[in-house]
């Protein structure tokens, strides 16, 4: 029990520690003073602010990770997480706004189901691709993405564009019925007043982990999905329809991603505009691979990236070296946790098969001259 | 003279498991020399420790009376060593001229010299009785060509020692003698072959020596005039052979599944030919036939996993033709797959959820068709594995941990345990021990007694005969005869198969 849970831990910290050591040997090829640079960078992230805004980046990238990973359970890889969280996020903007003032808890819901819907639709397109015409989603994921965000968003954001003082390219504002209520009271209750606002979204994002994990885990259409990522031709014999269920992962995967942008819409910025943030689709799929897939695993790697993004500035600030490296760390952390789950997953295989031989073995030893065969292939 | 093969003491462990334990094999240059032994008696692993793929433990080995320690098949290939193994490994878009080359290209002014290596491999078959036409594409080649194909491959690397892992598991009996007098012809030439093999008629005719495994112990080395089958099967796992028999019949007159003019294609391709037939209550329909004849594209048009172009099926009177593979399994159709690493198992999954496979939308394995009940999963998996003696510490280890012949009696069992109307069963015994293979059967009996109507596509020809009521032989995506298992033998079979006979010379 101790040495499985042994090989869970085992990967995730021998990435990081290889990410720290990577990035001390970076940082001192850049001249600055690894000592030094880590030491502001500590200081600086354990500061409440950079913590809440840590959350706050965390919570995107989780719903990002908690998306790619719904693909991932079955092997397909949607890259177009990115593509599809900013093109319902500025859809579901201009929704919320032109809808005008409802009753708040309505309002909200229906910026999430418009942004829910725009995702799923966006990502749909990819699954019924793939599973109609047996289009990579690799490929068609990527397009899409450049349709979606190149194409469209700049095409609806010049539409909905209203002009305003500061002659800022954005659609218009969110009613606050629409708005989502800060949660810094919370850490609040513990410690001091702090500088910044705590997410209210981060509560969706707790409740779309709990969903992601009973769905998986609960349903049979949770095991259809994994079914058909450990094996699909097996899954497709056992009764599961390989269209449906690719259509339908995309759908789930689309529909979660739409929510990645909400936290910043209806937290902060309450109307999409130019300095929207992008690349989380991408960060995601990162996320989702530290994390294993796992709801609470996918919650610790975008805990881990959003507190990189959100301490790294730091160091430009300080002058130690350019905020680049927090990028360098993020690749680094994500290759060697990718090659150290490679080679604990080996072991913990072996692991098993050992066990299961032993076990059986203890219940008649494999070396008696019987009278029947005992089916242990040992050779094998 | 110095024996070419000499293993001394070679003792192997796996964690757990002690797979050869103090074997000894003494092989005399230029014999044919046969191994035979259960599957898990440890035959693969000593061939495996023999071509330098797997260290022993203890032991030693010497070649031509020189000791050796191998690091890789490299080395055994430098020792004169070649190994044909089961499964062919092959690339299947090179020519055969390329895949014999592979890894061991001649080389002329830095390219490779393919002309004097085609000029090599005419010679090899020259030689051997091994022809084949070297520039012909492996994609298109018979089951005995790629055999071929692999022997030439050791030759060209100068091999003296074959070892032939089971080559006559994938022949039909016309092959096996073609390959037979290939092995003799390489014989004449003063190659030694070890052959493993347990198909005890095959090992008699061939063999020169026969060294028999049990349980990872060498039991006794003997010659094929002193024994009989029967001698061999008993050193080979310690009791009597299990036979398949059917009792008496119990073939009822109620139509189950019915195919009528069923036509199947594959890209564009007619690969079943208007079939018809039908299986009733209690009956057992053997379909016999070469492998890539039609028979796994019937069984899966069946299953649903295959368009049906033409024609109609129904199970229990309901038309069933283009339903859903759900639908038909939660109708009553089982299914045993021919691979079942590829169709049948979830390897990283653990062993409950390979047992709801096939069956997650029914309970008990869930509730309300939607919700997973583990407990009741769980609880059902360990009735099967008690029930059909799957060997596993429990229902929580991955699939891959458990051994091949524990994989497939989970399989069997997890469709097995379910009610079921009809069940396809295709190769249920393939690659699985004789203490599998008896318990496989029992059960097929079982549930043939019980009423269940079953398809068995089989390459087992004494399985076929054996445990059907009635045989069919598929050639070319056609049924071509319909026999009386009672009246018809192994090698009446065969010429079936290969087109030798056909049903109009029989009448």
């Amino acid at each position: 029990m101790i040495r499985r849970l042994g090989y869970s831990v085992a990967a995730p910290v021998a990435s990081l520690l290889l990410a720290l050591v990577f990035g001390a040997i970076v940082l001192q090829l850049t001249g600055a003073d690894p000592w030094t640079a880590f030491a502001n960078v500590w200081e600086f992230g354990t500061r409440l602010e950079t913590l809440v805004d840590t959350l706050n980046r965390g919570t995107a990238l989780y719903l990002s990770g908690v998306a790619v990973a719904i693909g991932f359970k079955m092997n397909l890889f949607n890259i177009g997480v990115e593509g599809q969280y900013i093109l319902a996020a500025i859809v579901a903007a201009e929704v919320g706004a032109k809808v005008g003032n409802l009753p708040p808890v309505i309002h909200v819901t229906v910026i999430l189901l418009t942004a829910m819907t725009v995702g799923a639709l966006w990502s749909g397109l990819a699954g019924v691709l793939k599973a109609y015409r047996n289009v990579n989603e690799v490929i068609s994921t990527i397009m899409l993405n450049a349709i979606g965000v190149a194409g469209l968003v700049a095409f609806l954001l010049k539409k909905w564009d209203v002009p305003d003082a500061l002659l800022d390219t954005k659609t218009q504002e969110i009613p606050r019925s629409g708005w989502m209520p800060s949660l810094t009271w919370v850490p609040e209750l513990f410690t001091r007043d702090i500088a910044k606002e705590l997410y209210g979204f981060l509560a969706i994002a707790v409740v779309v982990g709990i969903l992601y994990h009973v769905l998986l885990n609960k349903t049979r259409i949770g095991y259809d999905l994994r079914a058909t990522g450990w094996n699909p031709f097996a899954a497709r014999a056992g009764g599961v329809d390989p269209k449906r269920t690719i259509i339908l992962a995309m759908l789930l995967s689309g529909a979660v991603a739409g929510l990645v942008g909400l936290g910043d819409l209806l937290g902060k910025d309450h109307a999409y505009s130019l300095r929207f943030i992008q690349q989380r689709g991408f960060n995601g799929i990162a996320v989702a691979l530290l994390g294993r897939n796992h709801p609470v695993g996918i919650a610790i790697g975008a805990f881990i990236f959003g507190w990189l993004e959100a301490s790294g500035g730091v160091l430009q600030v300080k002058g130690d070296a350019p905020a680049e490296i927090v990028t360098i760390l993020k690749g680094v952390i994500v290759l060697a946790a990718v090659i150290a789950y490679a080679v604990v997953e080996r072991k913990r295989q072996a692991f098993e098969t050992a066990a299961a031989a032993a076990a059986v073995a203890e219940k008649e030893p494999a070396v008696v001259v019987a009278p029947v065969g005992d089916g242990t292939e040992a050779g094998k | 003279m110095e024996p070419a093969v000499l293993l001394e003491g070679i003792t192997k462990r796996f964690p757990g498991v002690v797979a050869n334990d103090q074997v000894n094999l003494r092989v005399e240059a230029g014999e044919i020399h046969a191994i035979c032994g259960e599957n898990g008696a440890g035959k693969s692993t000593l061939m495996k420790i023999l071509y330098g793929m797997q260290p022993p433990d203890e032991g030693h080995m010497f070649v031509n009376g020189e000791e050796v320690h191998f690091s890789s098949p490299k080395d055994a290939i430098a020792r004169g060593i070649g190994m044909v193994h089961q499964h062919f490994m092959l690339a299947d878009n090179f020519t055969v001229l390329e895949n014999v080359v592979l890894g061991s290209e001649p080389e002329k002014h830095g390219s490779i010299d393919f002309d004097a290596a085609r000029q090599r491999i005419l010679e090899l078959g020259e030689k051997y009785g091994l022809t084949i036409d070297p520039d012909r594409v492996t994609d298109e080649l018979e089951v005995g060509e790629r055999q071929r194909v692999e022997i030439i491959k050791v030759l060209f690397r100068g091999g003296q020692i074959l070892i032939l892992d089971e080559p006559t598991a994938v022949l039909v009996p016309q092959e096996v003698e073609e390959l037979f007098a290939n092995i003799r012809g390489l014989k004449a030439e003063g190659h030694t072959i070890i052959f493993i093999d347990h198909k005890l008629d095959e090992v008699l005719e061939i063999s020169d020596s026969i060294t028999v495994l049990r349980r990872g112990r060498t039991v006794a080395t003997v010659k094929p005039e002193d024994v009989s089958a029967r001698d061999l099967a008993e050193l080979m796992v310690g009791s009597e052979l299990p036979t398949p028999t059917v009792e008496e019949s119990t073939v009822t007159d109620v139509p189950v599944l019915e195919l009528d003019a069923v036509e199947v294609l594959d890209d564009g391709r007619n690969v079943v030919h208007s079939t018809t037939f039908t299986i009733h209550k209690g009956e057992i329909v053997g379909v016999a036939g070469v492998e890539g004849n039609g028979q796994s594209e019937l069984v899966e048009a069946i299953l649903g996993l295959r368009e049906v172009e033409v024609g109609k099926i129904s199970l229990n009177g309901e038309d069933i033709t283009h339903t859903s593979v759900r639908h038909r399994r939660e109708d009553g159709m089982g299914y045993i797959p021919e691979d079942r690493h590829r169709r049948g198992l979830l390897l990283p999954a653990t062993l409950w959820e390979n047992d709801m496979l096939g069956h997650q939308s029914m309970e008990p394995f869930v509730r309300n068709g939607f919700w997973v009940d583990r407990a009741a999963a769980r609880a059902h998996t360990r009735k099967v594995i008690e029930e059909y003696d799957v060997r596993t510490p429990g229902v929580d280890v991955p699939a891959l941990a458990l051994s091949g012949g524990n994989q497939q009696k989970l399989i069997v069992g997890r469709e097995m345990s379910v009610p079921l109307s009809v069940l396809i069963a295709a190769h249920p015994t393939r690659g699985i021990d004789v203490g599998a293979q008896a318990a496989v059967w029992d059960e097929l009996r079982r549930a043939r007694r019980e009423g269940l109507a079953v398809l068995l596509v089989s390459a087992d020809l004494d399985e076929l005969i054996g445990l059907s009521d009635r045989l069919f032989v598929m050639l070319r995506g056609r049924i071509v005869a319909e026999l009386d298992p009672e009246e018809v033998d192994a090698r009446q079979l065969g010429a079936y198969m290969t087109g030798a006979a056909t049903a109009e010379a029989a009448s």
